[in-house]
């Protein structure tokens, strides 16, 4: 807030000098709005079940499922901001997850299965990102095809059947995403690192800067020497290798390999990237927005059944604060940049 | 063809025999061209004579057809490209402005060659204050009104063609190329980028200049190129050519489609 009382001290500018340093609210406006929705939301949690939300179990429980679609969202929100979508992601958690299985039942040591398993998430990303960016497909087309190619081809490697992942068989990959250091839920623990991981790439290298220039005018990055291809590609191989990561979460979480893994991800996912605030426009957003999101969206999943709501009402709720919370940051937006409301 | 006393020396950039096909539109053909050092060379045309593609294909946005060859500081470049052609030193002030409007002025700023710290990570601190500087020092806004994280598009026209100016600028070019940079300027700051392109001239580097307006065009130009439907209609040096004469030239080709 700072900023804010330090412009409003300064003597007011003659009338054709119409720059000004932009406020907080300006800059981070929406970063701020959502955190001001999920803590309007845990408050009317805890008003209505108080023993309930007051209790640490709750957290613990949220804590472990959250990041299964949360660290997807965060690597999505790069995609979002070039301008694109990935639809596959889904099928990419569990090709990678598929290509573990084989390669462990087929008697490899696990950390290789592990790399295997990344690198089928990268080529995925890679042939997402390739068909889009390079021969230039929307995004929206092509990744619900390459969706039913990946899914597809796990059926079909996986023979439809499932692979019991059992802590006696696996001890490292349960410590890797299943333990619980110091009673934190370790999924959360890599939520966080991979959250600061992705905001120093998105803010602080190269890679970062040219993502937001590519979403925002691709003409003009390119025109200054961007490789917007390579900036594309490279974006939607994130999100590929983190829907593995998330694919092997999710399947040591439930002890089985399920060949239907990440089904049902899909909309959580999107719709943490949005609900943080990064325009489908592309050229902005911020994976602080969609962390935050991701949170407020598996807590309305845990806090409804804890609260003792009936469960139909749980994609009431959703919806409810999706469209209420999208609405509100438009408007703050448009607010800030003295539009009118309805931005015509 | 009037023929330009050809300057000695080697050229920055040349580009030879280079045509450029869209599909079934061949927007250059056989195209001749030259750049010397400490030289601004003008180029004049027709909309759709070609003016916006030969730049283009200089920068390295379009590579020419096969055939086509560029040359810079006298040795051939076959991978050209626009982050081969900046790193070599040769800036664009586009036509239509190439900026991310969306983005702060700081990002604009340094697109494409972001500075960084030794760990290789964004130099963030260095963006926002050399902004702020160049800002102040070039594009004459008041250092207190000034801030580097105002987003482009709540700016207007003229203070956007200063950002795109400023940032050819800063990157010290061999070669600038305007494409008409005072294309809906107020009289002002048409009066501060022609001013800007002697200044590149004093400072012994290169310039190709490209405006409608002959009246702009004219005194600042050491060579004139004549562009007409994708051919090099004429070459003149400026003490062969009075602006009347020129004017009258430039007439005849749009009607004719040939200088004589």
């Amino acid at each position: 807030m700072t900023d804010q009382s330090a412009a409003a001290a300064k003597p007011a500018k003659p009338a054709n000098n119409r720059i000004a340093p932009p406020s907080l609210l300006r800059r981070y406006g929406s970063q701020m709005g959502i955190i001001g929705v999920g803590l309007a939301m845990w408050l009317a949690f805890v008003v209505a079940a108080p023993n309930v939300f007051t209790n640490i179990n709750i957290y613990l429980a949220f804590a472990q499922t959250t990041p299964q679609f949360g660290i997807i969202a965060v690597a999505l929100t790069f995609v979002v901001i070039t301008g694109e979508i990935d639809l596959s992601f889904p099928s990419i958690m569990a090709l990678g997850t598929a290509a573990f299985c084989l390669l462990v039942q087929a008697g490899a040591p696990w950390p290789l299965g592990l790399a295997a398993a990344f690198a089928t998430g990268a080529l995925c990303g890679w042939i997402n990102g390739t068909l889009v960016s390079w021969l230039n497909i929307p995004s929206l087309v092509i990744t619900i095809g390459t969706s039913f190619l990946f899914r597809g081809l796990e059926l079909v490697l996986m023979n439809g059947t499932g692979v019991p992942l059992t802590a006696v068989d696996y001890p490292e990959m349960h410590a890797i995403f299943r333990s619980t250091p110091f009673g934190i839920p370790i999924q959360s623990i890599w939520m966080v690192v991979i959250l600061i991981g992705a905001w120093f790439l998105l803010n602080r290298t190269r890679f970062g800067a040219h993502v937001f220039l590519v979403g925002d005018n691709p003409t003009s990055a390119r025109l200054m020497g961007i490789n917007a291809v390579s900036v594309k590609t490279r974006a939607f191989m994130l999100v590929g290798v983190m829907a593995v990561f998330s694919g092997l979460m999710t399947s040591i979480y439930g002890y089985y390999f399920w060949p239907t893994t990440g089904e049902g991800f899909l909309l959580n996912t999107i719709a943490s990237v949005f609900l943080g605030g990064t325009s489908v426009f592309g050229g902005t957003g911020s994976v602080v927005g969609t962390f935050v999101a991701s949170y407020i969206i598996g807590a309305i999943n845990a806090g409804i059944v804890s609260a003792g709501i009936n469960a139909f009402y749980t994609q009431l709720c959703f919806g409810l604060v999706i469209v209420v919370s999208v609405v509100l940051q438009t408007i703050i937006d448009r607010k800030i940049r003295r539009q009118s409301i309805t931005g015509r | 063809m009037a023929d330009a006393t050809t300057p000695t020396g080697t050229p920055v950039i040349e580009l030879r025999n280079v045509s450029k096909t869209f599909g079934e539109v061949r927007s250059l053909s056989g195209i001749d061209f030259a750049v010397y050092p400490g030289e601004i060379v003008g180029l004049l045309g027709d909309n759709g004579a070609g003016k916006s593609t030969l730049v283009k294909t200089v920068m390295g946005f379009h590579s020419p057809d096969a055939g086509g060859e560029i040359w810079f500081q006298g040795a051939r470049i076959d991978d050209w490209s626009v982050a081969r052609a900046r790193d070599l030193g040769i800036e664009t002030v586009y036509q239509e402005r190439a900026l991310c409007e969306k983005q702060p002025i700081w990002r604009n700023m340094f697109m494409g060659r972001e500075p960084r710290t030794r760990w290789g990570l964004l130099d963030v601190k260095k963006m926002r204050s050399e902004s702020a500087r160049l800002m102040s020092e070039h594009m004459g806004f008041t250092s207190a009104a000034v801030h580097p994280d105002n987003v482009v598009s709540t700016m207007s026209g003229g203070e956007k063609q200063g950002v795109a100016i400023t940032r050819a600028l800063y990157f010290d070019a061999q070669l600038v190329i305007l494409d008409e940079p005072t294309m809906g300027l107020s009289l002002t700051e048409t009066a501060k980028t022609l001013d800007f392109v002697r200044n590149i001239k004093e400072r012994g580097k290169s310039a190709i200049f490209i405006d409608h307006n002959i009246f702009h065009v004219y005194p600042v130009v050491d060579r004139l190129y004549v562009l007409d439907r994708g051919r090099v209609a004429g070459v003149y040096d400026k003490s062969q050519i009075t602006m009347e004469e020129l004017i009258d030239r430039l007439y005849r080709v749009a009607r004719t489609g040939s200088l004589t």
